[in-house]
């Protein structure tokens, strides 16, 4: 834990950690100087208009891109370059803006894919059925019950992640991610393409997330009133900088925030529900 | 699923072999000799379509190289025979000695051609899609037109009279083997790390699957099961010649694959059965043989494109129709 460059470390040591991260794509900055230090059990919201970078950051802290320049540190080691697989095995599991299910698969399988990583039978016990393997994939097959129960899925066990609604997939996406034990969990975009109770209760639900299992959460969304209601603490990004940062209330009167921002809200507040954003219209060309 | 005792287990992990052996004993000795033939045939292509079936349907990566394996795995095991030919290993008596022979030599053939597979793999498995197929069938074609080259192995010509240790006893345990190994991978959480990688390479690396790792590994297990067909099907026509593994039996052993349905065991066992037994039928058609194998493919395709089985297998029907477990509501 190398917490110690913290002056002010009387609370825990950060588990997620973005210094001076910078992604460049040819000639296009999308990411400049991104600085991020998540705390456990706390609840930031990432947000910015359209093509602000911010599935461009999600994207270089998961390690679907390793950073032109600048740190990632996930309890406080030093990730960049990692493969995604390694970085998610270390604490930082996500979603997708546009569900990325395994939907040829059950809800219970999606799950237990995720559990996988912490099998501690090989290949060779699988096909020999040892008795140590009957005792994994049965502890498997408990925790990913239970986690389908904790995200009301418990009904759609057997059903194909496909078949599934569409409220119902954002939500096995989250317990697919939960399912990877993460100490930090990016959610881009969870609330997209849902009508505005619906998003509520979302939020709701990633409240109690956090609280139930003490997990850091990261949530990227669209909706500014939204995100304010259930963050602690806000960044706010556009066109790849960062523009400001700090409490919801302080975010809101920024002025900067007020003209990158204010055109999006202001239609937002006008036709309450957006329709075609689960389309994901364009994060700045950052998809995965 | 209660956790069984040792020797539970231990009587479950073979009880496929245990109730496969008399009846497979039984077919040995009831086969008429002009039916074996193709019986073996069988049993070798629904071990190349269900190994394949790992990497193809599991996995969703495109591999034509599986006849390079089966070569591999053929040459090693049939090098291995000839040479102990004659030879008793600690005094056994001839009975006893060259089953044990012929199974060392078949291991052997099965660990070389996972070697094979792993050479192969490591670098093409950067590549996806057509890009992989191509690599493969380049790989395939290397295998055989070194093999084609090596006095060693007997050139174009091949390795004549290779002592006969195939029966259809060996055959079957195969391909029980085999279809055992493809049922218990896929419901094991390293075949679903692999069904993952082909649902969503993406999401599989996000959520913690080497997805490189895991390709990896079914390229070897696939290779390492081509190479014991190849084996086990030389040991019977007692010849060993490059003509064998052509790419054109890679395709076929693909279309077994496809026609089944990706990632169904069960499908590529039928779609292997259905197309060994039509090519042995169609022999009474002779000039046409090809041209009605070929359109059966494509009445079958267009009809069921995605496979007989589709994704599914028959065991998934059990519980349903045992009512074993009740739908919890």
């Amino acid at each position: 834990m190398s917490a110690a460059e913290r002056p002010a470390a009387a609370e825990a040591a950060p588990v997620l950690e973005a210094r001076a991260v910078t992604m460049r794509f040819g000639g296009l900055k999308a990411l400049s100087d991104f600085e991020l230090s998540l705390l456990p059990r706390e609840l930031v919201g990432l947000i910015g208009p359209n093509g602000a970078g911010k599935t461009t950051a999600f994207n270089a802290i998961t390690g679907v891109y390793a950073p032109t320049r600048g740190d990632v540190l996930v309890g406080g080691a030093r990730v960049n370059g990692l493969r995604p697989h390694q970085i998610c095995v270390l604490g930082v599991a996500r979603t997708f803006q546009n569900i990325r299910l395994f939907k040829g698969l059950t809800a219970l399988d999606n799950v237990r894919v995720a559990l996988h990583s912490g099998i501690r039978t090989g290949i060779v016990q699988a096909l020999l059925l040892t008795p140590h393997h009957y005792a994994e994939e049965a502890r498997i097959r408990r925790e990913a019950e239970e986690l389908l129960a904790v995200m009301g899925l418990a009904h759609r066990r057997d059903e194909l992640a496909r078949n599934l609604p569409y409220g119902e997939q954002r939500r096995l996406e989250i317990a697919r991610a939960l399912a990877a034990r993460p100490k930090v969990l990016c959610l881009d975009e969870p609330a997209a393409g849902m009508n505005a109770s619906e998003k509520v209760a979302l939020m709701e639900l990633i409240r109690r997330i956090r609280d139930d299992f003490g997990l850091a959460i990261l949530v990227i969304e669209h909706d500014m009133r939204l995100v304010m209601g259930v963050s602690e603490r806000l960044v706010v990004l556009d066109h790849g900088v960062t523009i400001a940062r700090g409490s919801p209330e302080a975010v809101r009167r920024d002025p900067k925030v007020i003209e990158a921002y204010l055109g999006d809200s202001y239609l937002e507040e006008k036709h309450i529900a957006v329709p075609g954003e689960a389309a994901g219209a364009g994060t700045g060309g950052a998809e995965p | 699923m209660p956790v069984p005792s040792l020797p539970g287990a231990a009587l479950r992990s073979l009880l496929p072999f245990l109730v496969g052996a008399p009846i497979l004993v039984a077919v040995q000795a009831l086969a008429p000799p002009e039916q074996a033939i193709i019986l073996v045939n069988l049993g070798v292509n629904v071990i190349l379509a269900v190994s394949l079936n790992v990497v193809n349907g599991f996995t969703g990566q495109f591999s034509l190289g599986h006849a390079g394996f089966m070569a591999v795995g053929a040459y090693t095991s049939a090098k291995i025979t000839v040479a102990m030919a004659g030879f008793d290993i600690a005094g056994l008596p001839p009975s006893l000695s060259d089953p044990l022979v012929f199974a060392l030599a078949l291991a052997a053939g099965m660990a070389m051609a996972a070697l094979a597979g792993f050479v192969v793999g490591l670098p093409s498995l950067r590549l996806r899609g057509d890009y992989l197929a191509i690599v493969t069938l380049g790989f395939g074609e290397i295998i055989r037109v070194v093999i084609e080259n090596t006095r060693f192995l007997g050139q174009a010509t091949g390795i004549p009279g290779l002592p006969p240790r195939t029966n259809l006893v060996w055959v079957g345990m195969g391909a029980i083997g085999t279809i055992a190994m493809a049922r218990r991978l896929g419901g094991s959480s390293h075949g679903r790390a692999m069904l993952s990688i082909r649902e969503d390479e993406i999401a599989a690396e996000a959520m913690g699957v080497d997805t490189t790792g895991y390709k990896v590994r079914a390229f070897v297990i696939a290779a390492a099961f081509a190479g014991l067909a190849g084996g086990l099907l030389v040991h019977y026509i007692l010849l060993v010649s490059p003509r064998m593994f052509t790419f054109v039996r890679s395709m076929e052993v693909v279309a077994m694959v496809v026609l089944g349905g990706m990632g169904s065991v069960t499908g590529s066992v039928l779609a292997a059965t259905v197309l060994t037994v039509a090519l042995e039928w169609l022999r009474e058609v002779e000039g046409w043989r090809m041209v009605m194998y070929a359109l059966l493919l494509i009445v079958l395709m267009l009809t069921r494109p995605e496979g007989i089985f589709g994704t599914r297998e028959i065991w998934d029907l059990w519980p349903r129709l045992f009512k074993r477990r009740a739908k919890a509501a």
